[in-house]
C-alpha cells in the first residue's frame, strides 16, 4: 500500500518501497493554469531536497518544482514532452513528473499527510 | 485578495463575481484571468470576442485653441493634420528620443483631442503634458472613466445588439457617442474591436447588456498579454522603454515622414540623430525552435555564444500554437530567418528571427 505525502509547495509524493513518484497537486495546477511545456530531469541526476527538479511553464510564466527530499532521479514522465496538459487534466495520475530513489526515508516524516495538506490549502 | 497600496478598478466587484484571480500590474490590482484560464480566454477572443477592463489606462482630454499645437509639441505628431475622428498611435519622447510612453491621440473636434496613455506612466504623462501646456492656449484634463475594450471578430455585432453602434467606424477612428463617452475602433489584440471610455454607472449598465450575449466573456490581463504579443504589439516598460527609441523599435511608421527629418517636438533632435546614425539594434520577432517558451529577460547569443541581444517579451502563443517572443538583436542579425540562441536556465534554445505579427492582424480598415 503506497503512502502519499504532500509538501507546502503543493507537490505530492507517492512512496512505494524506497522509490517515490512526485507530481504537483490539483491545487497547484489550478494556480498555474494551462501548461505548455515541462522541462524534465534526466535519469541518474542526484537531487538534494530543495533543488529544482522540474520547470513547468504556462502561457504566462515558468515555475520551479523542487525535489521534496534527497534522492536520485530514476525516471521522468516522457509523455509530458508531447502533452504537457496531462498535468492539468490528471495531476495525480498520468500527469506525474518524475520518480526518484529515496536517499533518506527519514526525510518523509517532515511532510504532510492528505488531511494536513487539505488544511494547508484551506 | 488585493494588496494595500494598489489601486482598485471601479468594477472590481464584477470581476470578483466572475471568479477573477487578481495580480498587480502598474500599480493596479488587475484581473489576470477568470476560471476559463488564459488559453481558452485567448482563443475565445480570436474566435468570438472578449471584454477587457482596461480602466487602469488613462484618458486625458486636451482642449482649447492651442490643443493641436500642444500635441504637436508633446509628440512626434502632426496634430493639425489629423481629420476629425482620426486616431493616431504616437509617443512621448525624451530629449534623446527614448520612449517615455506610447499613446493614442484622437481628434474629437477642431480644438479637442482625446489622449489614451498607459497606466504605469499616467502620472509622468500628465506632468509632461501639463508642463508643456503652460505655453499653449489649452487645458489638459485627466478623466475619471471606466475604460472597456471589446475585441474580436464578433465585437461589432455584439455592441450593436447592446445598442451601441460602431459599425460606421473604421479602425483607428473614434468619437463621442454620448456625453462623457469616448469610443474608438481600436485595440491591442490584433483583432477588430472597440475601446469605450465612459462613466462608471453607464459602464455597469453596458457591461450587463454586453455579457448577456453569449459570444462575449471577460478576458484577463494574462490573455491580453499573449494576444498582443502574438500581434507583435509592444508593451511599454518591456519592449519599449526610455532606453529604446522608435528607430530601434521599428516604430518609425508611426511618425509622419516630414517629422523624421524636421520638426520641433520634444525629442526631435535625438530622433533625427538616431535616424541619421541608423539603429544599432532592432526589435524583431523571435520564434523558439521547439516547445520551450523563451521569456522576457533571456539573453540572446550567436552560435559562438557572444551576446547579441535580449528577449523583451516571450511566452506561448495559443493561436500560433508555439512559443512566441520578441526582443532586440544587433542590426546585422535582424534579417528574417537568422538563427540565434536564447539562454534559458543555462541551456541554449535555438530561436529564429521571425516576422511580426505571429498571427495576422484582422483590423477593419475603412
Amino acid at each position: 500500500m503506497p503512502q502519499i505525502f504532500y509538501t507546502e509547495d503543493h507537490e505530492w509524493i507517492r512512496v512505494e518501497g524506497d522509490t517515490a513518484t512526485v507530481g504537483i497537486t490539483n491545487y497547484a495546477q489550478e494556480q498555474l493554469g494551462d501548461l505548455v511545456f515541462v522541462e524534465l530531469p534526466e535519469a541518474g541526476k542526484k537531487m538534494k531536497k530543495g533543488d529544482v527538479a522540474v520547470v513547468v511553464e504556462s502561457v504566462k510564466a515558468a515555475s520551479d518544482v523542487y525535489a521534496p527530499v534527497d534522492g536520485e532521479i530514476v525516471d521522468a514522465n516522457g509523455a509530458l514532452s508531447s502533452e504537457p496538459a496531462l498535468v492539468n487534466s490528471s495531476p495525480a495520475g498520468d500527469g506525474w513528473l518524475w520518480k526518484m530513489k529515496l536517499a533518506d526515508k527519514g526525510q518523509l516524516e517532515g511532510l504532510m499527510d492528505e488531511a494536513a495538506y487539505k488544511k494547508h490549502i484551506g | 485578495m488585493t494588496d494595500l497600496g494598489q489601486k482598485k478598478l471601479p468594477l472590481e466587484d464584477l470581476h470578483q463575481a466572475a471568479g477573477a484571480r487578481f495580480g498587480p500590474f502598474a500599480g493596479w490590482s488587475m484581473p489576470l484571468q477568470y476560471p476559463a484560464g488564459v488559453m481558452k480566454e485567448h482563443l475565445h477572443t480570436r474566435e468570438h470576442a472578449g471584454l477587457f477592463d482596461i480602466s487602469h489606462m488613462k484618458l486625458f482630454a486636451v482642449s482649447g485653441p492651442g490643443a493641436a499645437a500642444l500635441l504637436s509639441k508633446a509628440c512626434p505628431l502632426d496634430a493639425e493634420a489629423l481629420a476629425e475622428r482620426q486616431s493616431k498611435y504616437t509617443f512621448f519622447l525624451t530629449e534623446t528620443a527614448g520612449i517615455v510612453d506610447d499613446l493614442i491621440v484622437t481628434r474629437l473636434g477642431p480644438t479637442r483631442f482625446m489622449v489614451v496613455a498607459n497606466a504605469g506612466n499616467a502620472a509622468e504623462d500628465e506632468a509632461h503634458l501639463k508642463a508643456l501646456a503652460e505655453n499653449f492656449d489649452c487645458k489638459v484634463t485627466p478623466l475619471d472613466r471606466v475604460f472597456l475594450a471589446i475585441q474580436g471578430p464578433d465585437a461589432e455585432a455584439i455592441l450593436t445588439s447592446a445598442g451601441v453602434d460602431g459599425s460606421h467606424l473604421a479602425f483607428m477612428t473614434g468619437f463621442e457617442p454620448r456625453e462623457n463617452w469616448f469610443m474608438s475602433r481600436s485595440g491591442y489584440t490584433g483583432e477588430d474591436g472597440f475601446e469605450i471610455g465612459l462613466p462608471e454607472a453607464d459602464a455597469r449598465e453596458l457591461v450587463a447588456r454586453l455579457l448577456a450575449d453569449e459570444r462575449l466573456t471577460w478576458i484577463g490581463l494574462a490573455a491580453r498579454d499573449s494576444l498582443r504579443l502574438e500581434a507583435g504589439l509592444c508593451l511599454h516598460g518591456q519592449d519599449i522603454t526610455k532606453d529604446t527609441d522608435p528607430v530601434a523599435a521599428g516604430l518609425l511608421w508611426a511618425i509622419p515622414k516630414h517629422l523624421r527629418t524636421d520638426g520641433t517636438f520634444v525629442g526631435a533632435a535625438g530622433l533625427h540623430k538616431n535616424i541619421a546614425l541608423g539603429a544599432g539594434e532592432k526589435r524583431v520577432g523571435l520564434k523558439p525552435d521547439g516547445k520551450q517558451p523563451v521569456r522576457a529577460g533571456a539573453q540572446l547569443t550567436d552560435e559562438k555564444g557572444a551576446a547579441v541581444g535580449r528577449v523583451t517579451s516571450g511566452g506561448f502563443g495559443p493561436s500560433a500554437g508555439h512559443p512566441v517572443a520578441m526582443g532586440y538583436v544587433a542590426a546585422p542579425l535582424a534579417k528574417l530567418g537568422t538563427r540565434i540562441f536564447a539562454d534559458v536556465r543555462g541551456a541554449k534554445v535555438p530561436v529564429d528571427i521571425h516576422p511580426l505579427p505571429f498571427t495576422p492582424h484582422r483590423y477593419r480598415k475603412g
